[in-house]
C-alpha cells in the first residue's frame, strides 16, 4: 500500500466507527466526517447521510431546524461533535478557552442528547485541547439519572489516536494509536486520565480499495461541498462549484 | 406615510432603502451564510452607519454578522455560533467578544428555532429536550426548567421506572418566545403581489412569522401571484408577512443563491484573511462595502 494522507486514515476510522447505522448526520464544517460518509456510500453501504452543508441537493427543506427535529424524533443514529476543549468525562466546550472566543455551541447541547451515538472528533491532539476539565460545558458527556437522554458519546478520534467511551465508567479507554504515534506519545499529549491496556494496537491503515474510492468518487463528492479541503487533500478542481 | 393599506407590502428602490427602514438598536434575525443572507442590505447597513444593532442568529451567523460587528454596527449578538465555515473563525466577532466590545448571548440552535416557533404559534414558550447540564443554562436566566407536567405519556416517558415512581422528576427546558424586530433575508424571486419565494429555505418563513417586520431583498421580480402556482406555492412566503421588498441583483454575494450563483469561495477567503486585523478589515470595507457600485461585484 502506498502513502496516504492522515485525513484519509481518519476518514477510514470514522467509517468503521459508524459501522451499522441507518442515518448519519453531519453538521457544521466537518469535511473528514463527510468524507467517511461518502466512503461508506461509495462502498455501496445503504446508509442515509444528511449533510447540513451540502451545497446542491441538500437533504432538508426546513434548514437546520429539520436536522434537530429529526434528532428529537430519534431518527439520527450518528452525529459528530468537535470542541475547542474536550475533557476526560467527554464534556465538550465550543465557546471559550484560555481567553480565546470560539464560534459557539451550535446544536451540541441538543444533539449530544438526542442522537443515538456521537463521535467526538478533533484533529489536534494536545494538552491544550484534551483537558482535565473544560472551561465551559457546551454539552455534557453524561447526564444524571432522571434527565432525558437518548444517546451520548461513542468514541473520541484525534490525529494521534482513537479512544472508546466507557459509559459505565464515565472514562475513555485508549483503543488504537495511529501510525507515527505511540501510546507514550499519546499519554504525554493528553491532559486527562484514561484507561489503557498494557499493549495498545496500531490503528489499521486504509485498504487499497478504500484509498482508490477516496481518491475517485469520494474526492469528487466531498470537494463539491468542501472545496478548500478537496484542493488541499486531493488537488481537486478550482473549487468554483456552481450551486 | 404611503397611502397603502396597513398590511400591504412596500416595494422599495434598493438595498439601501431597506437598510434605511431598520432603526439603530433594532433586533434583527438573520439566517446563516448558507441560507439566503441579505448581504447587500448588510453592506447598506454598514454604509448608513447603523449602530447598536442586536443580531439574532437563526440559528448561527457568519459573514453578515462579522461585517456588521467589525464596522461597529452591533451592540449584542444572540446566536448558537458565529463562524465563516471553511474560511475559519469569524475574526471580527472573536476579537469583539474577547475584548468585551459586544454582548454575546450564547444559545444552542434548537432553542432559537423553538423560541421563534413559539412566537409563530402565539404561545409563551416551547419545551425542548436535551440542553440540561450545559453551562448555557446558567448563562440564560430567560431559559426556564420545569418538571414535565405531562410525563408518563407516550414519548415523554424517560423509562419504565419513571412510569411507576411518582417521585421521579422529569426536568425539561423551555425556550421563551422570541419576537425579533426585523427578519432580514434574501430571496430568489418576489412577485407583484408581494410574495417571496424561499424554495427549500422554509425555515426563513418561521423567522418572518415571528418577527414584527420582515424585510426581503430579491434577485428577480416575477409577474403574477406565485401563490396561484401549485408548484411554487410550497416555497412561498405570503405577502401578509412581508413588510418591504427591494431588488438586489446578486444580493447574497459573496454567498450563494441556489441555481442562480454559487458561493464565491475566493472572496470569502479574501475576507477571512483581511479581517484578521482591524486595519485589514478597514481596507476590505473601503474596497468592497463603502463603494456601493462595487459591493455587488459580479464573480
Amino acid at each position: 500500500m502506498g502513502p496516504y494522507a492522515r485525513e484519509e486514515l481518519l476518514a477510514c476510522v470514522i467509517a468503521r466507527l459508524i459501522g451499522e447505522a441507518a442515518h448519519v448526520a453531519v453538521g457544521a464544517a466537518s469535511p473528514i466526517p463527510a468524507t467517511a460518509c461518502a466512503l461508506l456510500a461509495a462502498r455501496g453501504n445503504r446508509l442515509r447521510v444528511s449533510l447540513l452543508h451540502k451545497r446542491k441537493g441538500n437533504p432538508f427543506s426546513e434548514g437546520s431546524r429539520e436536522l434537530f427535529d429529526l434528532a428529537g424524533q430519534g431518527r439520527i443514529d450518528v452525529f459528530f461533535l468537535g470542541g475547542a476543549q474536550i475533557d476526560g468525562e467527554a464534556n465538550v466546550n465550543l465557546v471559550r478557552a484560555e481567553g480565546h472566543r470560539f464560534p459557539g455551541s451550535f446544536g451540541s447541547a441538543f444533539m449530544y442528547f438526542a442522537a443515538r451515538r456521537t463521535i467526538l472528533f478533533r484533529e489536534e491532539h494536545s494538552r491544550r485541547v484534551l483537558v482535565p476539565k473544560v472551561e465551559f460545558v457546551s454539552a455534557p458527556g453524561s447526564s444524571p439519572p432522571g434527565v432525558w437522554r437518548r444517546g451520548g458519546p461513542q468514541a473520541l478520534l484525534t490525529g494521534k489516536a482513537l479512544f472508546a467511551w466507557q459509559p459505565g465508567r464515565n472514562r475513555f479507554r485508549l483503543e488504537t494509536v495511529h501510525p507515527g504515534s505511540s501510546a507514550q506519545d499519546v499519554r504525554e499529549a493528553t491532559g486527562f486520565d484514561y484507561d489503557c491496556a498494557p499493549a495498545v494496537p496500531q490503528t489499521e491503515s486504509p485498504s487499497d480499495e478504500d484509498i482508490a474510492l477516496l481518491r475517485g468518487p469520494v474526492a469528487r463528492e466531498v470537494a463539491a461541498n468542501y472545496p478548500a479541503f478537496g484542493r488541499r487533500i486531493w488537488g481537486t478542481g478550482s473549487g468554483h462549484s456552481k450551486s | 406615510m404611503d397611502a397603502l393599506p396597513a398590511n400591504a407590502t412596500r416595494f422599495l428602490a434598493d438595498a439601501d432603502a431597506l437598510a434605511a427602514l431598520i432603526p439603530d438598536g433594532a433586533q434583527i434575525a438573520m439566517p446563516p451564510d448558507y441560507s439566503l443572507p441579505a448581504m447587500a442590505v448588510v453592506r447598506a447597513l454598514v454604509r448608513r452607519r447603523a449602530r447598536g444593532l442586536r443580531l439574532l442568529g437563526v440559528p448561527v451567523l457568519g459573514l453578515c454578522a462579522d461585517l456588521l460587528i467589525g464596522a461597529g454596527c452591533v451592540a449584542e449578538v444572540e446566536t448558537s455560533a458565529v463562524s465563516l465555515g471553511e474560511a475559519g473563525l469569524a475574526p471580527r466577532f472573536s476579537e469583539a467578544a474577547e475584548k468585551g466590545e459586544i454582548v454575546v448571548r450564547d444559545a444552542t440552535c434548537p432553542m432559537i428555532h423553538s423560541g421563534l416557533q413559539a412566537t409563530e404559534k402565539g404561545v409563551p414558550f416551547m419545551p425542548l429536550r436535551g440542553v440540561l447540564g450545559s453551562d448555557l443554562v446558567g448563562l440564560r436566566p430567560d431559559w426556564k426548567v420545569i418538571d414535565n407536567p405531562v410525563r408518563n405519556r407516550g414519548q415523554s416517558r424517560i423509562s419504565e421506572k419513571s412510569d411507576s415512581d411518582p417521585d421521579f422528576e422529569d426536568p425539561i427546558i423551555l425556550a421563551p418566545a422570541i419576537s425579533p424586530d426585523v427578519a432580514l433575508f434574501h430571496a430568489r424571486w418576489a412577485d407583484r403581489a408581494g410574495n417571496v419565494w424561499l424554495g427549500r429555505r422554509r425555515e426563513l418563513a418561521t423567522i418572518a412569522h415571528a418577527a414584527k417586520a420582515a424585510y426581503v431583498s430579491f434577485e428577480h421580480l416575477r409577474d403574477g401571484d406565485m401563490l396561484e402556482d401549485e408548484l411554487l406555492a410550497p416555497g412561498v412566503l405570503g405577502s401578509v408577512y412581508v413588510s418591504a421588498l427591494a431588488p438586489a441583483p446578486r444580493g447574497a454575494w459573496p454567498l450563494g443563491v441556489a441555481d442562480e450563483y454559487g458561493i464565491d469561495d475566493e472572496q470569502l477567503m479574501t475576507y477571512a484573511k483581511a479581517a484578521k486585523t482591524r486595519e485589514g478589515f478597514r481596507r476590505y470595507l473601503e474596497q468592497w462595502v463603502l463603494t456601493p457600485e462595487k459591493s455587488c461585484s459580479p464573480a
